[in-house]
């Protein structure tokens, strides 16, 4: 199953030609390699904005496929041979029932929780890395995960014929477990923390040459990101929000959003405009939150501990560029509690009818207390990034909401229900945390 | 002091690709002159040109990152273990 790398194949209309260390600026070959040879810096796909200027344009976006794919000039595929599942151009719902609550007039929910094919904002950078490491020559490719980046590197590998290899850490939810094992790959659950599993990946990629999505082909992954704001741009009339709240794990989705923002205005497809970005991390894991709250330009790492696994990275390799865009576009990196979360997660369903997982929980749980602290002007709009499927963190919400009323198959029995359930919402009752 | 020092794979080929090794200081900064004297050339991809560790290596002592503890002036003693770890990236 392993490997070797051939030639990338330079086909006329790419209009990226190098990779950049974003740190010190050194510039690579483009071939699957993620940390700057000389200071360790994360390295970064280089475009040529001149040349996207004078060839896209809204129209020929608008006749594109309905997927991230209608994006292709920005993102880094050499050639036509993507693979294309049908993955992005996710609804942006206009909120009423939660802007009412909240009190905000202008509020927009951009939905990846019915992102295709595996129902969260992974599925996007997925489709972009396989699609590179095919053009690399890559025929097995490979992830470390703890949750929807297995799920949606094992499901686009299966489509597109790829061996695929997931590592996850051994005590994994089992519908995770489950939500990649379907799709056949060969599954790894290393005894250790997601960090460990992180470390043995780099070695893994180095000694055995395979393409490891958010490890060595990292690069041209984190660029799928880009098209939850491209979308956003689009679908609210090729004009940019005023402020948008985000989760934070790595950090890699927030810089990508705002990278995704700033060239449309770069090559004209909207005009220029300051967008505030606000970040949501859970207190149990938020380094990015704290060194936002101190003034500091460097992460100090953590020990994670919170239900919201899917955003639980204690050393962030984003994170310093995440406050930087929190702190220069006048937004907030604010973080809640597990039980806020939850509830996070519950209010969305009851206003909205979209069912999040705890990273979206979290998300609206910070966008709940930054509107309660006058932080967000109710006729700014507003763009929530709802990032995942609720029915993948289930054991979250398990014990909060509630049980059915079970009755016999008889008219009285269930008058008798319904007089109940009817006292039951008389008195509020609440939730206990047991 | 003596103490081991973990390296990763990105900075094996200054340390004949050994992954462990003995080295000595009292301190960090000078487990890092230690180091470069017996790999010449290793300090410049460890440290920037003000002598600090790159923002995008951590640095641990017996698993505590040294921003936690005194930075370069973390002391060592005796059979500590010292961790030359890049910053991890999510998933």
């Amino acid at each position: 199953m392993t490997q070797a790398v051939s030639t990338p194949n330079q086909a006329t209309n790419a209009a990226f030609s190098a990779l950049k260390c974003k740190e010190c600026g050194a510039e690579y070959e483009l071939k699957a390699s993620h940390v700057c040879e000389f200071c360790f810096g994360p390295l970064e796909v280089k475009y040529d904005y001149n040349a996207l200027r004078l060839s896209v344009t809204r129209e020929k976006i608008q006749a594109g496929p309905n997927s991230i794919w209608r994006y292709r000039p920005f993102l880094p595929v050499a050639t036509d041979n993507v693979i294309d599942v049908g993955t992005g151009m996710t609804p942006l719902v206009r909120s009423h029932r939660l802007a009412r609550r909240l009190g905000l007039n202008k509020l927009y929910i951009k939905n990846d929780a019915v992102n295709m094919p595996t129902l969260s904002f992974k599925d996007r950078v997925v489709s972009v890395a396989l699609s590179r490491a095919r053009e690399l020559g890559f025929t097995t490719v490979s992830c470390a995960s703890t949750g929807n980046l297995a799920n949606s590197t094992a499901a686009i590998a299966a489509h597109a014929g790829l061996d695929c290899c997931v590592f996850i850490p051994a005590d994994l939810e089992a519908g995770k477990v489950l939500g990649s094992l379907i799709y056949s790959p060969t599954l790894m659950a290393v005894k250790g923390n997601y960090d460990q599993v992180n470390r043995l990946c780099s070695e893994v990629a180095n000694t055995h040459g395979w393409g490891f999505v958010n490890i060595n082909l990292r690069p041209y992954y984190s660029e799928g990101s880009k098209t939850l704001g491209f979308e956003v741009a689009e679908q609210l009339g090729w004009e940019l929000p005023d402020h948008v709240v985000a989760p934070l794990a790595s950090g890699s989705l927030f810089t990508k959003i705002y990278k995704g923002f700033q060239e449309f205005v770069e090559v004209g497809l909207v005009e220029g405009k300051s967008v505030r970005f606000s970040g949501a991390q859970a207190e149990g894991c938020s380094p990015i939150a704290q060194a936002f709250r101190e003034d500091r330009d460097f992460i100090k790492p953590v020990k994670p501990n919170t239900i919201a696994k899917s955003i639980a990275i204690g050393n962030p390799a984003d994170g310093v560029y995440a406050v930087d865009i929190a702190k220069k576009t006048g937004g907030n990196i604010e973080s809640v509690t597990d039980a806020e979360i939850i509830e996070g997660i519950k209010l969305l369903a009851e206003t909205e009818g979209i069912f999040t997982e705890t990273a979206g929980g979290t998300t609206v749980a910070v966008l709940k207390k930054l509107v309660e602290a006058g932080k967000i002007d109710p006729d700014e709009t507003t763009v929530v990034y709802i990032t995942g499927n609720g029915l993948k963190t289930q054991e979250a919400v398990q014990g909060y909401i509630g049980e059915p009323l079970t009755i016999d198959a008889k008219l009285d029995s269930f008058e008798r229900a319904l007089e109940r359930s009817r006292t039951l919402d008389r008195l509020e009752w609440q939730q206990v945390l047991v | 002091m003596a103490v081991k020092v973990l390296v990763p794979t990105a900075l094996q080929n200054f340390t004949n690709n050994q992954a462990a090794l003995e080295s000595s200081g009292s301190n960090i900064a000078e487990l890092l002159e230690s180091l470069e004297k017996s790999f010449p050339g290793i300090k410049a991809r460890l440290c920037d040109e003000n002598g600090q560790p790159r923002r995008f290596l951590n640095l641990y002592v017996n698993s505590e990152d040294i921003r936690f503890l005194d930075g370069t002036a973390t002391p060592l003693k005796d059979g500590d273990e010292v961790s030359i770890v890049p910053a991890v990236a999510g998933g």
